[in-house]
C-alpha cells in the first residue's frame, strides 16, 4: 500500500471549462481518469491501444487518443470531451448533422468520431470527401456508418456557420 | 383521434441519436456504482491441457488487490453442464469459466484478479504465473476436416439442412457443363466497438447487472439457474449496447466472471474484457466448402451439390444455416447438400451477422459466376435463367419474393448493361476495373419464442412502451416508437419506448433479423388492445358517448379519463407467438448486390469503389435506419471479402491477431460509395405487420459480389477469403 500511495501525483486539468484536480498514479491514462474517476463516460474505451479512436478527446484543441495519454503528463491542459460539446437544447452543428445523416448506429464510436471531426475541421486540411475519409480513418466504426459520418462532416465543413435547427 | 400523418415507413431520425451524439447513452461499463471493485482476467497460454498450479502470491500482495479467483477457490458450481444452457446455445456442454483445471482453448480465463482500482487489477494480472500440463491440440481445420462428422444433435430453432432431391450425383455427371471447386473462408471475429463488459451492483436482495448482451432475459435466467442466484432478485440492464453482431447472443464470459466475483466477495464488481480477449469469446466458423454445379448449354441448372465442413469446438456442436439456401434459391431438380462439422481446440464459434448464409452463399454465388463464364453468358442472365417462384426444397410458394425486381432495379442503377463480359476488359489508367454481382438470401422469420410488450397510458398523457429486448444499434427504439405512435394515433413525442431491461415484459433475443417483425407486431397488438380499453373506459366514465374517438386521445382527455377512472395509468399487454403458416409458405428476404472493384495492377491493392445493394425485405419501417443497416452490413461484407482473418498459429494453437492492427476491419478510407435500394414488396403472411427483418441480409451477397468483381478485373478466380494482397499477387506471379 505504502509504495503505491507514495507514487500518487497531483494533476490539475481543465475539463470542459471546469478545473478538476486528482491525485493519481503515473500509470493512469487520461481515458481511465475521465471514465473511472470523473464519471465522464462519454469518452469510450474500445481498444486501449490507440487503434480504434473511440477515446478521442481534444487536448488544447487537438484531437488525441486519450488511452495513449498518461494523465499526469498533461498537467495544466485544457481537455474537451463530448460532454463539453453541445447541449440537449442546442446540439453542436456536427452532432446535429450526425443525427440527421444517421451517422451512427450503436453509438459507441460516436463521441470519438465527433471529437475527431472537430479536430479535423480546425486542422483545416481536409476539404474533399476523399480527404475526410482518409483523415477520419483513425476512428473505427464496426456498425459501418462511415458514409453518414462523411456526409455529416462534409456538410459542416461546407457550411460552418449554419444555424442549428433542432 | 388526433392522428397526424402516419410516420411508420418514413425516415424519422433515430430516437436515441441525440443522447448518443452527446455521449449521454450509458453502456454496461459506465454505471457509477458505490464501493466498486474492478476485475481483470488471466488467460491461458496453451490451447489444450490442464492447469497444474497457479502462483498468485505476487498478485495477492500487489497493493489494491482484494482477491484472486481460480478454479480452486471460486464459488460452488453445479456439476451438471446442462444447467448452463442458454436460449441461443448449440447442443453440447457450454463453456464454464473457472470451472475446473481443464484448458479448452487458448485465451481461456484461468484466474480473475479483483482489486479496488482498475490499474491494480490489470497490473496484478500480469504477475500471475500459471504452469500447465500441455496436451497436443488440434486447431487446423484443413487437417481436422478428415474427421468431419454430421452433428448428432440438431441445434434448437435452426431449420435443418434440406434433404436431397432427385439424384444430384448422377445428374452432375451427365450435365453438358460442369463446374466444381473448393472454397475456404477464414474465421472472423465480431469486434463490436464496445468491449464486453459487466458492472454488477451487489446487494443481499437484488443483484443489478449492467451487461453487454443481446438478451437481458436470457442472462437473467442464466444467472439465476447456472450461478444459483435464484433466491435473489436479478435484474439485467442493457439500455444501450455498443454493437454485438451475434457475440452477445449468449451470456458472455464477462457476465459470468463478474457475477462470480461479486458473489464470492459479496461486493459490486466491474469487469471489462480487453480487446485482445475478443478473439477468445467466439468467432464465425471458418469453413471448407465444395460446390459442384451441372447445367445445360443455356445455363439451366441440372445439379447442385454443395458440401461444407465448418469448425466447431470440442465441447459444442455449433451449427448455422450454411447450406439451407442452396436448395431453394435456384430452380433445380437435383440437389444434394452435406453439412458437417470438425472439432477444434478453440472457443465455440458464435453466430456472426448472417451466420452460415454469409459463408455458404459465398461459395454458391462464386460457383454461379464460374458457371456463367464456363457457358459464356452474363452472370445476371444466369441467375434469371434459374429464377424460381417456388421453394423447391419443400415444394411450396414463397410468402413473397421480389428478387427479380432486386436484380432488374439493381442492374439498372449500377449500369450493368454497360459491362463487358470478358475478364480484364475494363481498366482506367493503372487500375483494372471489375464488375461482379451476387444474390443474397436470409430467412424471414418471427422469433421462435414468444415476445411480450406492455403499453401504458401515463398520467401526463404520454404512452410508455416496454419490453425487455435490446437495441444494439439496429434502430429498435426508433421503429417501435413509430409503430406505437401510428397505432395509438399519437405524435411520436408522446411515445416513450423503454428497452433493454430484464424487469420489463419478456422478449427473448435481439437477433436472427426477427426483432422488428416480432417486437413490432407485439407493439401493434398491445397498442390496439390499449386503444380498445381506453374507448371502453371512456364510455364507462361518460367522457364519450358512442366512441367518438376523434377527441379522445388528446392529452387533456386522457388525463381526465385517468382521473375519472381513479387510476394512475391504464395499460395493455400483448404476447406475439410465432405466426405459424406452417409448411404452407417459405419466407425469405432477398438481395442482389452489384460491386465495382478497382485494382492497382502492380500493387494488387483492391478498392471496392461502388456497391449497389437492392433488397426485398417486405415492409420497410424506417428507410433511414434500414439503409444504415444495409450499408453497415455491406461494410462488414467488405471486411469479410478483403481483410478479416482470425488466423491461428497452429504451433501455439492461438489466434495470431491480438488487436486492430493485426485484424483489420474496414476503416473510413476503405469504404467508398454504397447505394441501397429497397424494392417494393408486400407480404401479408410473414408477420402481422408485414415486416421481414434486415439485420442479416445486407451481409450475405457482398463478399461473393466482390470476389466475382475481382475475377472480372483480373481473370484470377479467388476462392479463399479474405482476398488479401499476398493471395492476389501470388496468383498473378
Amino acid at each position: 500500500m505504502e509504495v503505491r500511495a507514495n507514487t500518487a501525483l497531483h494533476v490539475t486539468l481543465t475539463i470542459n471549462g471546469v478545473e478538476r484536480k486528482a491525485s493519481i498514479e503515473p500509470c493512469v491514462t487520461l481515458l481511465d481518469l475521465l471514465r473511472e474517476k470523473f464519471d465522464l463516460t462519454g469518452t469510450k474505451k474500445g481498444c486501449d491501444h490507440g487503434q480504434c479512436g473511440a477515446c478521442t478527446v481534444l487536448i488544447n484543441g487537438k484531437r488525441i487518443n486519450s488511452c495513449l495519454v498518461l494523465a499526469v503528463s498533461r498537467d495544466g491542459s485544457e481537455i474537451t470531451t463530448i460532454e463539453g460539446i453541445g447541449t440537449a437544447n442546442e446540439l453542436h452543428p456536427l452532432q446535429d448533422a450526425f443525427v440527421r445523416h444517421d451517422a451512427l448506429q450503436c453509438g459507441y464510436c460516436t463521441p470519438g468520431q465527433i471529437c475527431s471531426a472537430i479536430g479535423l475541421i480546425s486542422e483545416g486540411k481536409a476539404k474533399t470527401r476523399d480527404e475526410i475519409r482518409e483523415a477520419m480513418s483513425g476512428n473505427l466504426c464496426r456498425c459501418g456508418a462511415y458514409i453518414g459520418i462523411v456526409d455529416a462532416i462534409e456538410e459542416v465543413i461546407a457550411a460552418p456557420r449554419r444555424k442549428t435547427v433542432r | 383521434m388526433d392522428q397526424g400523418p402516419a410516420i411508420t415507413g418514413k425516415s424519422i431520425p433515430r430516437i436515441d441519436g441525440p443522447v448518443k451524439v452527446r455521449g449521454q447513452a450509458k453502456y454496461a461499463a459506465e454505471y457509477d456504482v458505490a464501493d466498486l471493485l474492478h476485475a481483470a482476467i488471466v488467460s491461458a497460454s496453451i490451447a489444450k491441457g490442464r492447469v497444474i498450479s497457479i502462483d498468485a502470491a505476487a498478485a495477492k500482495n500487489f497493493p489494491g488487490v482484494v482477491a484472486v479467483l481460480t478454479h480452486k477457490n471460486r464459488p460452488w458450481f453445479w456439476p451438471f453442464s446442462f444447467l448452463y444452457k442458454d436460449l441461443a446455445g448449440p447442443p453440447g456442454k457450454p463453456f464454464r469459466p473457472l470451472y475446473d483445471d481443464r484448458v479448452l482453448f487458448s485465451g481461456q480465463p484461468v484466474a480473475l484478479i479483483v482489486a479496488d482500482n482498475y490499474e491494480a487489477a490489470r497490473d496484478a494480472a500480469a504477475l500471475v504465473s500459471v504452469s500447465y500440463e500441455r496436451e497436443q491440440h488440434a486447431t487446423d481445420l484443413a487437417v481436422e476436416v478428415s474427421k468431419a462428422y454430421k452433428p448428432p444433435r440438431h441445434r434448437l430453432g435452426l431449420a435443418p439442412t434440406p434433404h436431397p432431391t432427385g439424384d444430384a450425383d448422377r445428374a452432375f455427371l451427365a450435365s453438358p457443363v460442369k463446374v466444381e471447386a473448393s472454397y475456404t473462408t477464414a474465421a472472423e471475429n465480431h469486434h463490436p466497438m464496445e468491449l464486453f463488459a459487466t458492472t454488477v451492483e451487489w446487494s443481499d436482495k437484488i443483484v443489478t447487472v449492467y451487461d453487454k448482451t443481446q438478451s437481458p432475459k436470457s442472462v437473467e435466467i442464466f444467472l439465476k439457474v447456472a450461478l444459483r442466484l435464484f433466491r435473489r432478485k436479478v435484474r439485467v440492464v442493457s439500455s444501450f449496447v455498443g454493437g454485438a453482431f451475434g457475440l452477445g447472443l449468449r451470456p458472455q464470459q464477462s457476465v459470468i466472471l463478474a457475477v462470480l466475483a461479486a458473489k464470492a466477495l459479496k461486493r459490486s464488481v466491474r469487469l471489462v474484457l480487453p480487446r485482445d480477449h475478443m478473439f477468445a469469446l467466439g468467432y464465425r466458423a471458418n469453413a471448407i466448402q465444395t460446390v459442384s454445379l451441372g447445367a445445360d448449354e443455356n445455363g439451366r441448372l441440372l445439379a447442385i451439390k454443395h458440401q461444407a465442413v465448418a469448425a466447431t469446438s470440442q465441447s459444442e456442436d455449433a451449427q448455422d444455416p450454411m447450406l439451407n439456401f442452396s436448395a431453394s434459391l435456384y430452380r433445380c431438380d437435383n440437389v444434394k447438400l452435406t453439412y458437417q462439422l470438425a472439432k477444434l481446440d478453440t472457443v465455440s464459434p458464435c453466430d456472426m451477422r448472417a451466420p452460415g448464409a454469409a459463408t455458404g452463399m459465398f461459395a454458391l454465388e462464386c460457383a454461379m459466376d464460374e458457371l456463367a463464364y464456363a457457358i459464356n453468358i452474363d452472370p445476371l442472365a444466369l441467375r434469371l435463367a434459374n429464377y424460381t417462384e417456388r421453394d423447391q426444397s419443400e415444394n411450396r410458394p414463397f410468402s413473397s419474393k421480389a428478387l427479380r425486381e432486386c436484380y432488374l432495379q439493381g442492374a439498372e442503377r449500377f449500369g450493368w448493361a454497360k459491362r463487358s463480359h470478358a475478364p480484364r476488359s475494363m481498366r482506367k489508367g493503372k487500375e483494372l476495373i471489375g464488375w461482379g454481382m451476387a444474390t443474397g438470401v436470409w430467412e424471414a422469420a418471427m422469433s421462435p419464442a414468444p415476445a411480450r410488450v406492455k403499453v401504458s397510458l401515463l398520467a401526463d398523457g404520454r404512452f410508455e412502451v416496454t419490453t425487455s429486448i435490446t437495441d444494439i444499434g439496429t434502430g429498435t427504439y426508433t421503429i417501435l416508437t413509430q409503430i406505437a405512435a401510428d397505432a395509438l394515433g399519437a405524435p411520436r413525442e408522446r411515445v416513450v419506448v423503454k428497452l433493454g431491461d430484464s424487469a420489463l415484459p419478456f422478449n427473448p433475443i435481439q437477433g436472427g433479423s426477427w426483432t422488428a417483425a416480432t417486437s413490432g407486431s407485439a407493439v401493434q397488438a398491445a397498442c390496439d388492445k390499449l386503444k380498445k380499453k381506453i374507448l371502453l373506459r371512456a364510455k364507462q366514465t361518460g367522457i364519450v358517448g358512442n366512441g367518438q374517438a376523434t377527441e379522445l386521445l388528446s392529452p387533456a382527455a386522457l388525463a381526465d379519463l385517468l382521473k375519472l377512472s381513479g387510476s394512475d395509468n391504464l395499460s395493455a399487454t400483448a404476447t406475439i407467438i410465432n405466426v405459424k403458416f406452417g409448411k404452407k409458405y417459405a419466407s425469405a428476404t432477398h438481395s442482389a448486390v452489384f460491386a465495382e472493384v478497382r485494382i492497382d495492377e502492380e500493387l494488387a491493392v483492391v478498392r471496392v469503389t461502388r456497391l449497389v445493394c437492392t433488397v426485398a425485405a417486405g415492409r420497410i419501417l424506417n428507410p433511414a435506419t434500414a439503409r444504415s443497416q444495409i450499408i453497415g452490413a455491406s461494410v462488414m461484407g467488405i471486411g469479410k471479402a478483403l481483410y478479416e482473418d482470425a488466423a491461428t498459429d497452429h504451433n501455439l494453437g492461438r489466434c495470431m491477431a491480438h488487436n486492430f492492427a493485426d485484424y483489420h476491419i474496414p476503416s473510413n478510407a476503405d469504404v467508398y460509395d454504397i447505394e441501397v435500394l429497397f424494392v417494393e414488396e408486400t407480404d401479408d403472411k410473414v408477420s402481422p405487420i408485414g415486416v421481414k427483418g434486415l439485420g442479416e441480409i445486407g451481409s450475405v451477397a457482398v463478399a461473393p459480389a466482390i470476389a466475382n468483381a475481382i475475377f472480372h478485373a483480373t481473370g484470377q478466380r479467388m476462392r479463399d477469403l479474405p482476398i488479401t494482397i499476398d493471395r492476389l499477387t501470388r496468383l498473378s506471379d
